[in-house]
Formats: structure tokens, C-alpha cells, sequence
């Protein structure tokens, strides 16, 4: 009798366990049509087009992986730099993030995104496909989502691939490109960042 | 005849001379990961700003006077341009081994020309036809091995690569039907100057349909040359690998916040 309950007992703990694991994943497919949503809501209100930034932002720094983002357009440049660099690299980094994604999308008024599909890539990532739907003006765009599931609970998105071209690597190539023009001088990037920070 | 006899020629010299050049690894491998060399990074950004600047005076404007047009007449307009592609995309599709796509493409043609109108309705689409994917003869060359060279920025005609350009020459070489029938054709209908005309249009309905993206891109960038050499870049690279949009990159993690990209092609 007592071998019975400590058995049920092991088992309604291990599948709790498993529920604890499980409950809060979000799927990457839900995660990408919510958060197309909360931006075409934020860009279809009528305020200015600073307030719609600003939401956009608090947007972007909930579900991008800014940090992820930042070293990644460093490239190999990142692994001679100092922690202090680093640190002072993110903080610029995440401000001049935060103004472009803002800004990219405040232009657009209405944006339709159909969110078509999700492919696992591997355990850390998943692609979701999308289409921005066409208008009179505009062609159908076809926009892939590289979303990071390294923590399950918490996916971000890494980078965004218009027409096949990726948004990160576009970034990384301009900054080295920077970085080269300047003989391997980090300190350009960081001023050239600023510079485009301050920018009205 | 003796078209198709150059145009094979100087594919094959021109596939010839970059095996010569190449190390034999990278250079000819299609899973190259190398970067594109921009060789001429000078005369590139000069050439570059002076695009810009015409853009800015000139193309700029007529692509938004176009725009300004009723919107049945400019997509009228894109479909035709469109199906006159496929009289360069059609001879691509065979040389890189696309027979059944071919197919499909020379099937598209003849029912848009006939059916459509000299391909003013896209009747194809509707009737269940694939998406249409445009080929020329750069991404022939690629897809053949031969490596891109380096990158170039064209006068008016903006960014490119060696092997591209030399795949540019091929249309006017003979590797163009309608350039052949317009230009050389002996006929009532078509002179050079009709070629001259589908191409400057051909530039205005592109230029029309990216003006946002454009504007976006130039606003939102520390090094706009930079940035637009990297659009083409990836781009070419999608569409001599014939891969549908974001099969070619693969991300790894090397730990937190912290990855790097391979090829997957």
C-alpha cells in the first residue's frame, strides 16, 4: 500500500515537473504573429510619429536579441576587445539599434504580414516565414524571422531576411566596412554609431 | 546561328579564363565562402555618389511621376517587361539544365504574348502557373563555377561584378533574342531604339517600386555603399544558388549572445 502512494506521489512529481518544463514554451510561429500585431497596431494608431517610435522600441526590446545582434556585427572585431569596450559598444550599439528598427518600420502605414509558416532549424532556432502583403504601390515582400529558442520560454529574434537578404549581415558588412576604411580602427564604428544616434 | 555560336564561345572563354585564374579550391566552389573583393573600392564609391546624385536629379523623379500613373497602366506595363525577360531567362534556364523549367517558362510566354496580349495580363499566373524566377546570363556563369570576380559599380547602371557584367555583354553579344530581332532584326516593327526604350523602363518600374525601401535604407545607414553592395551581393548569391529566400545562411551558437554564420548551400 505504501510502495502504491510513493510511487503515484514520484509521479504526480515528475510529471509536474515536466508541465513546469513545458507550460510557459511559446511557439516561435504564435511569438512572430503576436508581436507583427502589437507593430502594425502601434503603427496604425493615430499619433505622431514619434510616439509610434517609441513603442516600437519598447517592442523591439522585448523580443530582439539586441545584445545577440550587436556582437554578431562585430564580427572577429569583438574578440580583441576589451570588457570595458564591449560594454561601452552595447550601450551605443542598443541605442542606434533601437533608432533604426524604429525608424525602418514607422514608415510604414497599415502594414498587412501574414505569417505563412514555421520550420525548426535545430534546437536553438527557428525560422518563421511571413509575407507583407502588397499593396497598389508596393510588391508582395517575403519576410523570414530567425528566432532563437535557446531559452524556449523566451524567444527573440536574431535577424529579419527580406527577399533573402539578411538585415544582420547587411550591418556587419557596413560596419566592417567602416571598421577596414579606418585601418582596423574600432574607435571609427563607435563614432561613426554616435554620430547616427545624434542625428535628428 | 552564328549568334548562338558567339554566345557559346564566349561563355566558354569566359568560364575558361576564371578556371586559369582560380586556386582551384575556392574560386570555383559553389559553396564558397569567401567575400566578394572590392578591388576598386575608389573608383566604386566615386562612381557610386555619382549614381546617387543622378538618382537624386533624375531617375528618382520619373520613378515617382510613374507612380503617379493609374495603377492598371503600370502593371501592365511590369507585366510586359516581364515577359519579355523570359526571352533572356528561357535560354538560361536550358544552359544551366532547367529543362523542365524551361518549359514552363517558354508555355508562360507564349500564352502572356497570345492570350495576354503581348504580355500585358499575366494570364499564366492565373491559370496555376509557378512563380516566375528571372535568370541572365551572369547567374549562368556562376552557376557554371565561374567565381564573381570583383565587385564593380557601373555608371547609371549600378552595383554588379565582373562575371556579371561580362553576363550583360552576352544579351548584346547574341545571347538576347528581342535585342537580336530589334537591334538586327531587319524589320518594320522593332529598331535599337525600342531595346533602348524597354530597358530605361524596365530601370523605372524597379526604381518605382523600391522607393520607400530605398529612402529607408539610405536614412538608416552608417555606410550606405556598404549597404547596398551587400543587398546585391546576398542577392546574386540567393539566385545563382536558385534557393528560395533564407535557405543560404546558417547561424551557430559559439555560446551566449555570440554566433557565426556557414553556408548551407
Amino acid at each position: 500500500m505504501y510502495k502504491k502512494n510513493y510511487f503515484f506521489f514520484f509521479l504526480l512529481i515528475f510529471l509536474n515537473f515536466i508541465y513546469i518544463n513545458n507550460s510557459f514554451a511559446i511557439d516561435p510561429y504564435s511569438f512572430i504573429q503576436e508581436t507583427a500585431d502589437r507593430a502594425s497596431e502601434a503603427l496604425n494608431k493615430r499619433q505622431s510619429k514619434e510616439e509610434k517610435m517609441e513603442i516600437l522600441k519598447t517592442i523591439a526590446k522585448e523580443t530582439v536579441d539586441i545584445k545577440g545582434i550587436g556582437f554578431y556585427s562585430l564580427g572577429k572585431h569583438r574578440k580583441n576587445m576589451s570588457d570595458q569596450k564591449k560594454k561601452e559598444y552595447l550601450e551605443i550599439f542598443t541605442k542606434y539599434f533601437l533608432k533604426t528598427f524604429a525608424s525602418r518600420l514607422a514608415e510604414y502605414t497599415d502594414p498587412r504580414i501574414r505569417v505563412d509558416s514555421q520550420k525548426k532549424l535545430n534546437e536553438k532556432y527557428t525560422m518563421v516565414s511571413s509575407t507583407l502583403l502588397a499593396t497598389d504601390d508596393k510588391p508582395e515582400v517575403k519576410i523570414d524571422w530567425r528566432v532563437v529558442t535557446k531559452n524556449p520560454d523566451n524567444p527573440l529574434i536574431i535577424d529579419l531576411i527580406i527577399e533573402g537578404v539578411s538585415l544582420a549581415k547587411v550591418q556587419k558588412e557596413e560596419f566592417y566596412s567602416i571598421i577596414q576604411s579606418n585601418d582596423g580602427d574600432i574607435n571609427a564604428l563607435f563614432k561613426n554609431l554616435e554620430k547616427f544616434v545624434e542625428k535628428k | 546561328m552564328s549568334r548562338i555560336y558567339k554566345v557559346v564561345i564566349l561563355l566558354l572563354f569566359i568560364t575558361t579564363s576564371s578556371m586559369a585564374g582560380s586556386d582551384g579550391q575556392n574560386e570555383l566552389s559553389k559553396n564558397s565562402n569567401g567575400q566578394v573583393k572590392d578591388c576598386f573600392e575608389g573608383i566604386n564609391r566615386t562612381v557610386f555618389s555619382f549614381n546617387k546624385g543622378l538618382d537624386n536629379l533624375l531617375i528618382e523623379p520619373i520613378a515617382k511621376g510613374y507612380r503617379n500613373l493609374p495603377a492598371p497602366l503600370r502593371s501592365g506595363t511590369g507585366n510586359v517587361l516581364v515577359n519579355l525577360s523570359s526571352l533572356i531567362t528561357i535560354p538560361n534556364n536550358i544552359l544551366q539544365g532547367q529543362i523542365k523549367t524551361a518549359g514552363i517558362n517558354t508555355g508562360r510566354f507564349i500564352i502572356n504574348t497570345t492570350v495576354g496580349i503581348l504580355g500585358i495580363f499575366d494570364v499564366a499566373q492565373k491559370m496555376g502557373f509557378p512563380e516566375y524566377e528571372k535568370e541572365d546570363y551572369g547567374q549562368t556563369l556562376g552557376v557554371w563555377g565561374v567565381s564573381s570576380g570583383c565587385y564593380l559599380v557601373l555608371p547609371v547602371l549600378g552595383p554588379s561584378t565582373i562575371r556579371d557584367t561580362a553576363g550583360s555583354f552576352i544579351n548584346v553579344m547574341g545571347g538576347d533574342p528581342y535585342y537580336n530581332m530589334s537591334a538586327h532584326g531587319n524589320n518594320e516593327f522593332l529598331d535599337k531604339s525600342d531595346y533602348m526604350l524597354t530597358k530605361t523602363l524596365t530601370g523605372i518600374d524597379f526604381r518605382a517600386k523600391n522607393i520607400e525601401s530605398f529612402e529607408n535604407l539610405e536614412k538608416n545607414s552608417i555606410d550606405f555603399y556598404a549597404a547596398v553592395k551587400s543587398l546585391y551581393l546576398q542577392d546574386r548569391k540567393r539566385k545563382i544558388a536558385n534557393t528560395k529566400p533564407s535557405a543560404t545562411i546558417e547561424i551557430l551558437y559559439e555560446g551566449d549572445a555570440d554566433w557565426e554564420e556557414i553556408e548551407t548551400q
